[in-house]
């Protein structure tokens, strides 16, 4: 375990090892892999820190499972170099191998086998002796809530319990680096907050991460940076904060009482930039942020006009995508959107 | 000299196959043709053709079923391996095959792993064709130490044809395909002494078979059960086994090495 770094008050171990190690737990120079005439992943340069979760983010056909087959040795590269944990993926794949742990878009699991008989093959995969093996498959199966389900074979299980199977046997021989290839895809919410917080208590313990998702949502709340991939090229990186940053401000969508909406326009000019907004709504961009709605929402009913609702939208990472690639990432329109505040009449 | 190494890869080998065999056993599917249809035939071919035992130059047996059952379990032995082959191909279309990928093991351990669960099958359908043999009155004049024989031998072809099996799965990645093969395998038998003496064929069937591997191995396993053992028939079975096993292997390490290779 590392110490406690002094002065800083980090209290995760996850903080520690960043803090302690800067060497990169993966990294990538011109990452590049073709598929005959197609250019699946076209160059790409990457950095993840030890300790870290980076959430590799992009739509369908984007290249992001094609990244992590090369980065998990599973695939090629055709240009460019990629080193994880230390070792080439393609001059020492099998030190690549003993120290990463991988759970692929589509779970590879045989639908024959219980769940303790694919805990237990896998350890025999990583080398992990008989007795241990049979230790580690228990503790982890109880630890991803399946130890009840364990002699069950794995073709009666879920769809959100084989993501957790599959979950569990990519940690039995304690990677360094952990990759899920989207991990909660087809998932119901609970099920995806299971994977959530597992990823995180990972985190914690000083896994570093590297997730691919399509879910802006699950970028935004898991990941300490982001890269946005789209046609095969890095469109952006940075933590989510600071690429919602570069995009602009936040806005507020006022919902008004008929007839309302051109009077409040006017007040709420006076606040910020107004936006175009369909009949019966206001929409104004907040430079200075969530401080000023109260103030507006003060001055409007000063004027006696009556707010049927309003929300505070942050931009969002579909914002930051459609600005760097020029189009929104798929299905970001079925995302709620985040710290909606409703207001009754 | 380190074993450290050797006896991981052993291990991963070991549990391997005893995945593949309680695969075999969990889908019965797979398992019956490779049992239940050669007995069928068996039952068909004694109890229709029982008679060929008096066309001249029949070599001298006690029943046309103790000449039989060396043919039946050489397609047991054969479809062992087509149904490894099948269940191969169904890893790698479901994507197991990428577990094991990802994982520090030697790729050859793969293959080997399958191949001990074929060799196992063939092992199985020794047994069970020695034990309908014996029920239906047949007579292993070699006695014990013939059937011990055998039961090497067929646990060793079936092995080899379970790289055939293999090399296809790996070539092709599809289930679909490897199930193709099953009418192939009886023309590829039907063309050797398995069924029928290799002298009472007639041509061009006669000097196909006099050369076909699958001839040597069929002799083999049914010199113990119509005579005593010679080792010149031992030898050449063992030398049709080399054969077939020896392109299985080539065929399976080229299969292997070129979809490594593509992925």
């Amino acid at each position: 375990m590392a110490t406690s770094v002094a002065g800083a008050g980090f209290s995760s171990r996850r903080s520690q090892v960043r803090s302690l190690s800067a060497v990169a737990a993966i990294e990538t120079h011109r990452l590049e892999r073709r598929f005959d005439d197609v250019t699946a992943v076209a160059g790409i340069d990457l950095a993840v820190a030890e300790g870290e979760i980076y959430a590799f983010l992009g739509p369908n056909g984007a290249g992001k499972t094609t990244t992590v087959r090369m980065l998990t040795t599973l695939l090629r590269p055709t240009g460019g170099r990629a080193n994880v944990a230390g070792h080439d993926v393609v001059a020492d794949p099998a030190s690549v191998r003993r120290a990463i742990g991988v759970a692929l878009q589509e779970a590879a699991l045989d639908p024959l086998m219980t769940g303790t008989e694919l805990m237990r093959l896998q350890a025999t995969l990583h080398g992990i002796p008989k007795a241990e093996g049979r230790r580690k498959a228990a503790a982890l199966l109880e630890r991803v809530g399946l130890i009840q389900a364990a002699e069950r074979r794995v073709g009666t299980y879920s769809g959100g319990m084989r993501r957790r199977l599959d979950l569990a046997t990519a940690l039995v021989h304690e990677p360094r680096v952990l990759f899920l290839d989207e991990p909660t895809t087809g998932l119901d919410p609970v099920s995806r907050m299971t994977i959530w917080e597992e990823v995180r208590k990972l985190n914690d313990e000083g896994t570093t991460v590297f997730l691919t998702t399509q879910y802006l949502e699950e970028a935004d709340h898991l990941a300490d940076r982001v890269g946005i991939i789209d046609e095969g090229v890095m469109a952006a990186e940075g933590t989510p904060k600071s690429l919602k940053a570069e995009v602009g401000r936040p806005h507020l969508e006022l919902s008004l009482a008929q007839g309302a909406a051109p009077q409040a326009a006017d007040i709420v000019a006076r606040f910020g930039k107004l936006l175009p907004a369909k009949d019966g709504a206001v929409f104004v961009q907040l430079e200075g942020g969530a401080a000023e709605v109260a103030p507006i929402v003060r001055a409007l009913d000063d004027a006696g006009l009556a707010v049927e609702s309003l929300d505070l939208v942050q931009p969002s990472l579909d914002d930051v995508f459609a600005i760097k690639t020029g189009h929104h990432l798929e299905g970001a329109d079925n995302e709620p959107a985040a710290d909606a505040v409703a207001v009754a009449p | 000299m380190n074993l450290a190494p050797l006896a991981a890869n052993l291990r991963v080998i070991s549990a391997l196959s005893a995945r593949s065999i309680k695969q075999a056993f969990r889908r019965p599917q797979f398992l019956a043709p490779v049992l239940i249809f050669p007995s069928l035939f068996l039952a068909v071919n004694t109890g229709g053709a029982g008679r060929a035992v008096e066309i001249p130059g029949f070599p001298e047996v006690h029943g046309f079923l103790d000449f039989q059952l060396a043919g039946s379990m050489m397609q047991a032995t054969m479809l062992a391996g087509v149904s490894g082959g099948i269940a191969l191909a169904l890893d790698i279309e479901m994507g197991f095959i990428d577990r094991l990928f990802a994982a520090p093991i030697a790729r050859s351990a793969m293959v080997l792993g399958r191949l001990a669960a074929t060799g196992l099958l063939g092992l199985l359908a020794g047994v069970w064709f020695l034990g309908i043999g014996l029920i239906f009155g047949a007579r292993i004049e070699a006695g014990v130490p013939g059937v011990l024989l055998i039961l090497v031998l067929a646990t060793l072809a079936a092995t080899a044809f379970g790289g055939i099996g293999a090399a296809l799965a790996l070539r092709a990645g599809r289930a679909s395909v490897v199930q193709g093969i099953f009418p192939l395998v009886f023309v590829i038998l039907f063309l050797s002494s398995a069924f029928f003496p290799g002298e009472l064929l007639l041509e061009p069937a006669r000097s196909i078979s006099t050369w076909n591997p699958l001839s040597f191995i069929a002799d083999g396993l049914r010199q113990p059960v119509i005579s005593a053992i010679s080792l010149n028939e031992v030898g050449k079975c063992l030398g049709g086994i080399a054969i077939v096993g020896g392109a299985g292997w080539l065929l399976s390490a080229a299969a292997l090495r070129a979809r490594l290779k593509a992925a």
